[in-house]
Order: structure tokens, then C-alpha cells, then sequence
């Protein structure tokens, strides 16, 4: 019994440790690796689920670990979509300073707007995500000179990478390149979280008063986790822009909004892996499902969702965790 | 000068008639989202259902116009208070997130079943002969229709305030509203209050998405199409309130129709600005409370 009780972690132990890589950590990565030699026919669909798995973590940070609820973190992707489309339709074809101006032109608008909207709580907050996602939608619509309008932005050409990787029909290359971007930016989201910066977040998350009695600068904590998200959101869109070569309106859509933020809860909010299970489990779901019916694909897309919800908040990742904890109440 | 004058009156007209439609359907959501902090992003869909109900019982049915939109304002008011009581209640006490996931799945759903039930096209309403005849004042014509949306608009706008400001039932509403603690302590039993209310909201927009299906039209993708607009109204006007989403929906119904018919290479532009602007000015909305 005593062994037992020392054997558990104190709380400042298990605040101490916490940032450790576990073996399972690692998994995705494996998994990534392995299913480019297991399914070659599907590598377009792989790389565009690196994508969405790097854009539902951006919106992890701060919707799981800050606690803002947005419905318009498309607006980012869309907007570094489009940076890294127009930049190279202008001229420039080198592909890492594209990304690069692809987050720093996303990140100026999260800046900005993080700024101004950052005040207000709730559902205003809501209402004013929204508001920008088709505030931008409708300008880049309309600003057809410049973004192609409806018909989408063509005419882009990308370079090889580091002038020796060129991108093939076959998505070879492209499914390296979102797959290293992936893993640069789960470094960087990793670190982030784990350190003092990222556990004052989960504070205002979880107490917002208190965090302000401590002394917290909380407005500017929440803009800078705002700016950074958009930042990586604005990479993914990138991304999307450069392996695809082609930017579609839909990048600024609300339906994208919303899908990011389902992907998420479906993996599990908050955990920093529920982008790697949530995004693939929904993206592979509506690939099999949505070609051969789409209009069932939404229904049970929407049952799901309630039923989550209603039953498993956790989402995936917190169903796994107490089977595993059934599992080991049992074994004792 | 003329055609200017023409011009500001046919705007006028069209943008009030529009403006009517959208705060019948987004009255409810305003009471519901501030009677029970519920961020119900699904209540178009009972617009939506009530717009077919109402279609289909004319086209198919032969069921006369006004009867019609009775039926779908009940039938979409009766279901609505199945959902509330078997889903929505054990929401209440939910964080934002999970209110507006639960309701953005109900959407999901809704547009699916109606993409099955009556086909992606846009359902065709054929309004009563009546209606079919136009009135002109100068050079300005008016569809005897859109009068009548204007008209009715304005009733039920008078008969709504009615209920609220003077009936028993209103005052219990404005009490929960207000605070919804003392209400309860006073013996007003909110639970209740809050299935009547929702159903009353669900029926309006039953009644609005019916009587808009000419100006809104009936297709499975209504409820997201209008969800923001419908919000729009809400946030703008002030939650809880009755009278803050009537000059909402007016604001918003005029200036929409003047952007998309003096500048339509801006579209709706310039109505996502205004909006963005209007609530970093005023958080809680013209008439909300802070």
C-alpha cells in the first residue's frame, strides 16, 4: 500500500516530467513513414492529411491550451494559402521562403485581429471569428485581379526544393516536404506547451480571474498564442497552395472552419496528439464514405458529432484513455 | 432625381421586406441564446423545416396558403420541443464548445435528411393569386407579395411586443431573462419556461422560413447559407432581447439589399465590416445589456 502511494507522482513531479518523450509520442511519425512505402497509390490524400494535421494543431493551441473558441481559424489558412499562391504566380518560385511568407502573412493578421478582437468574450468572440473568415472570403472573392476570384488562383509554379527535390505528379516529394514541415512544427508546438509560456494558457483556460491576480499579462499572453497559431495555420494553407498548385476559395470557408474544429474534437482537444488521430481518422473516413455518398457521409458526420458531444468528450484520444484505465483498474 | 428618389424607395421597400423575414426567424434565437446562454447555431434549421413543410403541403397537398403556414409554425414547434426536452436540455449547463459543435452536427443532419427527403434544387413556392399583381406608385413597382411579407412582418412584430410587454407569460419571460435565479426563487418554473419559449422561437422561425421562401429560398443548404446573417441579427440587436433585433434585422435587411444593388462588386463586403466595427464599438450588441 505505502509503495503504492509513493510510487504516484506528486503533482510538482508530474508537472516536472511531463515534457519527457514517451515511446508513443513517436508513433505518428513511424506510421507516417511506413504508410509511404505501404500505400503508394495514396500519397496526394497523405500529404494533404499532413496538412490538415498540422492546421487542427495550430487550432489546438489555442482553442484546447488557451481556451479561445473560434469558428474562424480558416481565415488564416486561407490567407497563407493565398500568400504562398499570389507570391508565386508573381514570380517567385523558391518554395521555403513561399511558406515562410505564406505563416508571416497569416501571422500579421492573427496579430492584428488577435488584437482588436482578443477584448471581447463569448459569443461575441464568436460572432467576430466568423465575421473575419467571411470578411476575407468575401474580399478575396471579389478581388478576382488578384486572387482569381471563384474560379481559383492558377498559373503556380513552385521550384525544387532546396533546388534538388522537384515536385512530381506522383506527390513523392510532396509528401516529404508536408511531412518534414509537420514534424519541424510539432517540435516547436511541443516545446511551446510544456514551457512556462504554455502553462500560463492552460491558466487562463482554466481560471482566467486568478491568472490575472498572479499578475499574468493575459491579453497579451492570449495575442501571442493567437499570432503563433495563425502562424501555422497560415504554413498549412501554404502548404496546401504549394503541393497542389492551385488556390480555391473554399481555403476561406466557413465549412473549413468547421471542419478543422470537428477533426480536432474527434481526436481530443487540449492533448497535443488530438490533431495527429482526429485529422486522419476524419480525412480517411471521408475519402471511403463521402465518394460514394455524400449526403450519408454528412448525416452520420453530424450524429457523430452529437453523439460525441453527448458521450465522449474526450474524443478519441480520451476514450482510449479510459479503456486504458479500465484496463488497468481491472488488473489489479 | 427622380430615378434617385425611385431608386431609394424600391431599396426602401425590398430591404424592410427582407429585414422582416429575417428577424421573424431570428427573434427566437435571440431569446433562446439569452433566456438560456444557449449558442443554438441550429435554428435555421427550423426555419428551414418550416419552409417545407409550408412547400410541400401547398404544391403537393393542395393545402391553402395561410393554413399551410399554421401547420408548419405547430408541426415545427411540437418537434422542436421533443428536441429540447431529449437534447438540448442537457446541454444547458455545457461550455460554448460543445453547444456549438452539438448544434453544428444537428445541421449536418438536418441538411442531409432534407437533401433526401426533397433533392438538392431549391424548392419552387407558388404563392396564392392574389399576390401574383404588383402595385404602381410612379415608376416604382411593388410585388403585392413582398407588401404582404411587410405587412404580416409588422403584425406579428406588434403582436410579439404585445405578448412580452403585457401578458403574464412575457413578464415571467423578461424576469428569467434578467435573472434567472431570482425568477426561479420567485416560484417561476424556468424549466418549463424555457421549453415554452423554445418552441415559441422554433415556431416563429417556422413561420419565417414559410412566409421568406420567395425572398430565402427553401434548398437543404439554408441553414448554413443564412446562419451568419441570422446571428448578425442577434449579436447586433443584443441577446434576450425583443426589440434590439428588430433595428438589427432592419439595419442589416436595408443595407444588404443597398450593397448588393448599388455595389455589387463589393458584395457583402461592406456588411461583414459594419458588423466586425459595430461590435468592437458596442460587444453586446445596440440594445443588449454589458
Amino acid at each position: 500500500m505505502l509503495a503504492r502511494i509513493q510510487k504516484k507522482l506528486s503533482p510538482v513531479e508530474a508537472m516536472t516530467r511531463s515534457h519527457r518523450l514517451r515511446w508513443w509520442e513517436l508513433l505518428p511519425w513511424v506510421a507516417g513513414i511506413a504508410c509511404y512505402f505501404l500505400f503508394p497509390p495514396y500519397l496526394a490524400l497523405g500529404s494533404q492529411i499532413f496538412i490538415m494535421v498540422l492546421f487542427a494543431l495550430s487550432l489546438d493551441l489555442i482553442l484546447g491550451y488557451a481556451g479561445i473558441i473560434t469558428l474562424g481559424h480558416a481565415a488564416f489558412f486561407g490567407v497563407g494559402a493565398y500568400a504562398a499562391g499570389i507570391l508565386s504566380v508573381q514570380g517567385w518560385h523558391e518554395p521555403i521562403t513561399g511558406l515562410i511568407f505564406a505563416g508571416a502573412a497569416a501571422g500579421a493578421v492573427g496579430l492584428v485581429s488577435g488584437l482588436i478582437i482578443l477584448r471581447t468574450t463569448g459569443l461575441t468572440l464568436l460572432m467576430l471569428t466568423l465575421a473575419i473568415v467571411f470578411m476575407l472570403e468575401e474580399a478575396a472573392n471579389k478581388a478576382g485581379w488578384l486572387t482569381g476570384g471563384a474560379d481559383g488562383l492558377q498559373g503556380m509554379q513552385i521550384d525544387e526544393i532546396f533546388g534538388v527535390f522537384r515536385f512530381d505528379m506522383f506527390g513523392h516529394t510532396a509528401y516529404w516536404y508536408c511531412l518534414a514541415v509537420l514534424f519541424v512544427a510539432w517540435i516547436f508546438v511541443r516545446v511551446l506547451v510544456h514551457s512556462p509560456f504554455g502553462r500560463s494558457l492552460t491558466g487562463i483556460r482554466e481560471n482566467v480571474v486568478r491568472m490575472h491576480a498572479i499578475g499574468t499579462p493575459v491579453r497579451r499572453r492570449l495575442v501571442t498564442a493567437y499570432t503563433i497559431s495563425a502562424i501555422l495555420a497560415g504554413i498549412a494553407g501554404g502548404l496546401l497552395a504549394q503541393t497542389t498548385q492551385f488556390v480555391g476559395l473554399n481555403v476561406l470557408s466557413f465549412q473549413r472552419s468547421g471542419g478543422v474544429l470537428i477533426m480536432l474534437i474527434f481526436g481530443g482537444v487540449g492533448r497535443l496528439y488530438g490533431a495527429f488521430v482526429g485529422a486522419p481518422a476524419y480525412m480517411i473516413a471521408e475519402d471511403e464514405l463521402a465518394k460514394t455518398d455524400p449526403v450519408y457521409w454528412f448525416f452520420w458526420l453530424g450524429l457523430l458529432l452529437v453523439l460525441v458531444v453527448m458521450f465522449a468528450r474526450g474524443g478519441i484520444l480520451g476514450l482510449l484513455d479510459e479503456a486504458l484505465r479500465l484496463v488497468k483498474r481491472g488488473r489489479r | 432625381m427622380e430615378g434617385l428618389l425611385s431608386t431609394i424607395i424600391s431599396i426602401l421597400f425590398h430591404g424592410t421586406a427582407y429585414a422582416m423575414i429575417l428577424y421573424i426567424v431570428s427573434v427566437g434565437l435571440s431569446v433562446t441564446m439569452g433566456l438560456m446562454g444557449f449558442a443554438n447555431l441550429a435554428h435555421g434549421v427550423f426555419a428551414m423545416a418550416g419552409g417545407y413543410v409550408t412547400v410541400t403541403l401547398m404544391n403537393s397537398y393542395g393545402v391553402p396558403f395561410a393554413l399551410s403556414l399554421a401547420a408548419a409554425c405547430i408541426v415545427v414547434a411540437l418537434a422542436s420541443i421533443v428536441l429540447e426536452r431529449m437534447l438540448y436540455a442537457r446541454l444547458y449547463s455545457a461550455g460554448e464548445l460543445e453547444q456549438v459543435l452539438f448544434t453544428i452536427g444537428l445541421i449536418f443532419m438536418a441538411t442531409a435528411a432534407a437533401k433526401f427527403a426533397w433533392g438538392p434544387l431549391p424548392q419552387r413556392m407558388t404563392v396564392p393569386e392574389i399576390f401574383h399583381q404588383e402595385f404602381h406608385f410612379g415608376a416604382v413597382t411593388f410585388p403585392a407579395y413582398r407588401a404582404f411579407i411587410l405587412v404580416s412582418g409588422f403584425a406579428i412584430v406588434i403582436a410579439l411586443w404585445l405578448a412580452i410587454e403585457r401578458t403574464n407569460f412575457g413578464a415571467r419571460i423578461r424576469a428569467a431573462v434578467d435573472n434567472r435565479r431570482m425568477a426561479q426563487s420567485l416560484g417561476i418554473n424556468t424549466g418549463q419556461l424555457f421549453t415554452l419559449t423554445f418552441a415559441l422561437g422554433s415556431g416563429l422561425a417556422a413561420l419565417g422560413g414559410g412566409l421568406g421562401a420567395e425572398i430565402l429560398a427553401i434548398n437543404p443548404g439554408y441553414a448554413f447559407e443564412h446562419l451568419v446573417y441570422f446571428l448578425i441579427v442577434v449579436a447586433v440587436g443584443g441577446l434576450g432581447s425583443i426589440r434590439g433585433p428588430f433595428f438589427a434585422a432592419l439595419l442589416l435587411g436595408i443595407s444588404d439589399f443597398a450593397c448588393k444593388y448599388l455595389i455589387p462588386e463589393f458584395g457583402a463586403f461592406f456588411i461583414y465590416v459594419a458588423t466586425f466595427a459595430l461590435l468592437l464599438w458596442r460587444p453586446a450588441g445596440l440594445f443588449g445589456r454589458a
